[in-house]
């Protein structure tokens, strides 16, 4: 790894100035993504800023109709909070899915948002459910966040404070995994708010994408059936060692099936 | 250029002078001289650098030592008591010789104390699933699963008490 300057921030105020001191700065949440990319030396920032010690960016706080989960949460605590296993159990399994064990213990939400990998787990669960992304100047509708592979509406300066996800009626995130990096070959997140159905994907193409005419199908119909063939076009799908785009397409299919039948048993269960 | 780090390693205090890009695992065993924690992949992906930070297992290979300042850190050599009376972590893998060459074992130990401590009554399956951060390179995983399932049946087995 390129040596850089360090710096923990003291203040939200403090990182963001930090940050637009220099555009090749780079914000550490967790690090389980950053710190590999710079031991690539694909990423290089003359200086990180630590945001371990911003207070404000902790917390998960349930509404009535929304779960805001601050952006320095840890997937585990995520994972492992009862208010979001009993308000979004769809978003709590995906946390506890995101990785292993010791970079659950590690990562965060926000990072993990921030980022943006094509292949992650949370941008699925932001899209699907309809989240704001919080920052320390506005809120983005998740629909308007994520732009493509590892970009975002980000801009230098700008941190994620906090995400706030509108709870549904049911929901389910159905992840077929890699099995050796556990990242997303496909994964599928469906939210039911019950006037309208949402689909998100990840891992197959190169950023997060909706599936409008399964939204549409499963709005009509919410069953199993309804998605079952449904075949969504491989054309800009991703192609690699892993997965050809053909299968990656497939896969989502399936993926969707059986994420229907879970939100399904889920909801049963917990009536 | 250089930074001051100073943690608390298995109970003790310790502080270092370590270049900003100074990996945890690098002050533990280069600075510290605690060779017990493993480099294995250096990628975040075998676990054999696995310490608790704060009571949670973490990927030393994967944090900036920075990342750990003031942070209390437990390794493979904290576990043990003073008199040499084993974990029951290692004593499990004492008994059920789960373990090839070793070189994971530091790893393995730590993860699997982290995993019964938050799966107090865990199936085979959980263990299997819940060591899915740790490779073995011997793929000697049979009586690596064996000991963490008889460990798990005594409640120290998740605590730290050294």
């Amino acid at each position: 790894m390129y040596s850089f300057e360090y710096q923990k921030a003291a203040s939200l105020a403090d990182a963001s100035a930090a940050l637009l001191r220099d555009a090749d700065s780079r914000p550490l949440a967790g690090g389980q993504s950053l710190i590999a990319a710079m031991k690539l030396r694909l990423s290089k920032p003359v200086e990180v800023v630590d945001l371990s010690p911003i207070a404000e960016l902790r917390g998960i706080r349930v509404e009535p109709d929304a779960v805001t989960i601050g952006a320095m949460m840890r997937h585990a605590e995520v994972a492992a909070s009862p208010e979001v296993n009993k308000a979004i159990p769809a978003l709590a399994s995906l946390a506890a899915g995101i990785g292993d064990r010791m970079v659950r213990n590690m990562g965060t939400c926000g990072g993990s948002v921030a980022n943006n990998d094509p292949a992650a787990d949370y941008p699925a669960g932001c899209v699907a459910l309809g989240a704001s992304i919080i920052t320390n100047r506005r809120s983005i509708a998740a629909d308007d966040f994520f732009k493509g592979l590892y970009e975002t509406a980000l801009e230098q300066g700008e941190l994620i404070t906090a995400i706030r996800f509108p709870i549904p009626k049911r929901a389910s995130y159905m992840k077929f995994k890699n099995p050796a990096s556990r990242y997303a070959i496909v994964g599928v997140f469906i939210a039911d708010f019950g006037h309208s159905v949402r689909v998100a994907v990840t891992g197959a193409g190169p950023g997060v994408f909706r599936v409008p005419e399964m939204e549409q199908a499963l709005g009509k119909s919410f069953t199993p059936e309804a998605v079952a063939n449904i075949k969504v076009s491989d054309k800009d799908l991703n192609s690699d060692l892993h997965a050809k785009a053909d299968y990656r397409a497939h896969l989502i299919t399936v993926m969707a099936r059986r994420g229907v039948q879970v939100a399904l048993d889920g909801a049963k269960a917990a009536a | 250029m250089t930074i001051k780090v100073s943690i608390k390693i298995n109970g003790k205090p310790a502080s270092a002078e370590v270049e900003e890009r100074t990996l945890l695992v690098t002050l533990i065993r280069e600075h510290l001289h605690l060779t017990g924690t493993h480099v294995g992949c250096d990628t975040a992906q075998c676990g054999a650098c696995t310490v608790h930070m704060d009571g949670r297992a973490i990927k030393s290979c994967n944090i900036l030592a920075m990342q750990a300042e003031g942070a209390s850190i437990t390794t493979i050599e904290g576990v043990a008591h003073a008199d040499g009376t084993l974990h029951p972590m290692q004593q499990a893998f004492h008994e059920h010789h789960g373990l090839q060459c070793g070189f994971c074992t530091p790893g393995m130990v730590m993860s699997a104390i982290d995993f019964v401590r938050n799966h107090p009554d865990p199936s085979e399956q959980d263990i299997r699933e819940g060591l899915d951060g740790n490779l073995c390179r011997c793929t000697g995983y049979h009586n690596i699963v064996k000991a963490i399932q008889a460990a798990a049946a005594n409640p120290a087995a998740g605590l730290i008490t050294a």
